[in-house]
């Protein structure tokens, strides 16, 4: 027993003072993110946060197809795996089925804002009590670097080699921006994963959209979340998350787009 | 068997779905098909369902794959262009073998086509539609009170084999009113323990469950495969429903299922009544097909007449069952016409002259 502060006693395990643990919930397990990747962190707080509001015995999630098709592997909750870009709607399924429990998506640009657009209107606007994590990371990283609905103007990828052409190949989509604007979305906010800040803010923002939930409040949460893609990007783990401070977030500015007191 | 009632096809359906405790119905409105959605909306929610109006069929179906994949019944309803749509949710349903009811109300195509009856959808139903190995097990009513029967008939296959279960209908018989009894049907007795893979949240505690169609390994997803094909085989050997009329002494037979078989019965009657012996072989399930029964009767007639509502799918299986023991012709309308008694009977004689001059010849 050593004593850190007067009053306070705490045990000494090993050498070192136990300041962070894997939640249970997270697979020991090696994953096949990139170095670097923000999906890793994302998993993390997720599981963390179903550990804290102790709804392990009724969450299911939903996985869809990119990066995170796998995320069954990781998180050892419950799971569906969706078609692409079907997410929300098997997520409305088990929802409507079993309305007590707690039903979550996980999906990325090019499931959630191209092949999926209309799932992700649609659900939101009926406004199904789930909450829908969404990784904006620009790029289609399972498939090799293929530009997606939200890679800014200008950039490189395999798809749009001389940069992204806004004339030929469209304009970036801000989903928050757009879904805050259906009657049916309860809280909608853009957080990031780039620094120890952010990702402290970003696991505040789930949390709440899971306890509004829990707490059965009307509506659906929408929590999207800039991450990075250093092997997509071309950039080592350092310098994407620089971009992401220097250029992303002109683009898709952080914060809240809607609050459930104050709306809009 | 409770009173008589005079129902539409579509309500009929509908009414028994509720009654075999279907607890979540996701659909989109489609010509013919869109009184069973009205019923839905106005009944399942006062008797314990979820209605969900999706945004699309593609929705739709992927709303069903998320309810079934609780073990809650779930079902679709949709007429063809809607049912294209439903592939790819339907080879994922079939992959991660969720039990559901898919219910298509078939008219003619291709493309926008028209909104009669048709049977242009058997090689969707019957040979697979979407990617990939699979089979749905699919039932094809005749009648408004098949129409209900097939509905717990189809729920409780589907809960035993998880397998998607189709009613492939048509427009006439989901428009059609006739009278129609319900079963006494108590889903209690129905109830099958799908414990062991449902997600529903780790209950006290227990392993993760995970419901997915991805096996990344070859070997594992060829092992995925082979288990599909074996659940396959064991209902090739066990499932197999289907109904014969006067095929006793009879010389040639008709093979038709659904609405045409209602035509082909009238056939039947006018053919008998000049003397000509002729049966009916009708199946009620077109996955697993009734090779065997039909292999049985070529080696009895001198010739079969298939008749459909398309440009000849199911004779393709008839030929195959026959495999060269007895003639196998086709006659079929398309586009949303219906084969009627009289042309049937024509094409039976000509059938009956053709295999008489054959014989001449021979000897």
């Amino acid at each position: 027993m050593a004593v850190i502060q007067e009053g306070i006693q705490c045990e000494i395990l090993d050498q070192l003072d136990i300041v962070w643990e894997r939640p249970g919930t997270l697979y020991d397990i090696e994953n096949h993110y990139c170095p670097g990747c923000g999906h890793s962190v994302v998993h993390r707080l997720l599981m963390e946060i179903v550990e804290e509001l102790d709804i392990i015995d009724r969450t299911i999630g939903v996985a869809p197809v990119g990066c995170s098709v796998l995320a069954y592997h990781y998180l050892n909750i419950d799971m569906q795996e969706a078609a692409h870009g079907r997410a929300t709607a098997v997520a409305t399924g088990i929802k409507r089925v079993l309305p007590d429990k707690i039903v979550f998506t996980y999906q990325g640009d090019g499931d959630l804002a191209a092949i999926g657009t209309s799932e992700t209107i649609h659900t939101i606007n009926r406004g199904e009590n789930i909450v829908i994590i969404f990784i904006n990371n620009g790029i289609y990283g399972m498939t090799g670097g293929q530009m997606a609905p939200t890679t800014l103007a200008g950039a490189v990828t395999s798809t749009s080699p001389e940069g992204r052409d806004l004339v030929t190949q469209g304009n970036p989509i801000r989903m928050s921006e757009l879904v805050a604007l259906l009657d049916g979305s309860y809280y909608v906010t853009r957080q990031a994963v780039n620094s120890a800040k952010t990702v402290r803010k970003a696991k505040k923002a789930i949390k709440t959209a899971f306890q509004y939930q829990v707490e059965g409040k009307g509506g659906t949460s929408f929590i999207e979340i800039i991450s990075n893609c250093p092997a997509g990007w071309k950039m080592t783990p350092l310098e994407s998350n620089q971009y992401i401070n220097r250029d992303v977030v002109d683009f898709f500015p952080l914060g809240d787009y809607k609050l459930p007191e104050k709306g809009i | 068997m409770g009173k008589k009632l005079l129902m539409k096809g579509n309500e009929a359906l509908a009414e028994a779905a509720i009654r075999a405790g279907l607890k979540g119905y996701f659909g989109y409105p489609i010509t013919p098909q869109s009184e069973l959605l009205e019923y839905l909306a106005n009944e399942l929610p006062k008797r314990g369902g979820a209605f969900v109006q999706a945004e699309s069929e593609v929705a739709a179906i992927n709303m069903v794959y998320g309810a079934a994949g609780t073990g809650e019944r779930a079902m679709t309803s949709t007429s063809s262009p809607g049912f294209s749509l439903m592939q790819e949710g339907i080879s994922y349903i079939a992959c991660a073998e969720l039990p559901c009811l898919l219910v298509n109300v078939v008219r003619g195509g291709p493309g926008l086509g028209t909104i009669q009856p048709s049977q242009g959808d058997y090689f969707q139903a019957v040979k697979g539609g979407g990617h990939g190995d699979y089979k749905m097990i699919v039932l094809a009513p005749n009648s408004v009170q098949e129409m209900a029967d097939f509905v717990y008939l189809g729920m409780d296959l589907a809960d035993l084999y998880r397998n998607p279960v189709c009613i492939l209908a048509d427009g006439a018989l989901g428009q059609m009113m006739e009278s129609v009894e319900f079963p006494e049907y108590n889903i209690e007795d129905h109830k099958v323990d799908h414990s062991s893979w449902t997600t529903r949240g780790r209950l006290n505690g227990r392993d993760q469950h995970y419901i997915t169609s991805l096996y990344l390994d070859p070997e594992k997803m060829e092992r995925i495969n082979q288990g599909l094909q074996k659940k396959y085989q064991i209902i090739k050997e066990k499932e197999v429903h289907f109904e014969t009329t006067e095929t006793e002494d009879a010389d040639y037979a008709i093979i038709a299922f659904g609405l045409t078989s209602r035509s082909a019965l009238k056939a039947l009657e006018l053919a008998r009544a000049q003397g000509l012996k002729i049966g009916l072989l009708r199946p009620q399930t077109l996955f697993p097909f009734p090779v065997t029964a039909i292999q049985e009767l070529a080696r009895q007639v001198k010739g079969l007449l298939v008749v459909e509502m398309n440009a000849g799918q199911m004779v393709e299986d008839v030929r195959l069952a026959v495999n060269g023991e007895t003639p196998v012709e086709f006659y079929g309308r398309m586009g949303g016409m219906i084969p009627q008694p009289e042309d049937i009977l024509e094409e039976i004689t000509k059938l009956i002259n053709v295999s008489t001059d054959q014989m001449g010849k021979d000897s």
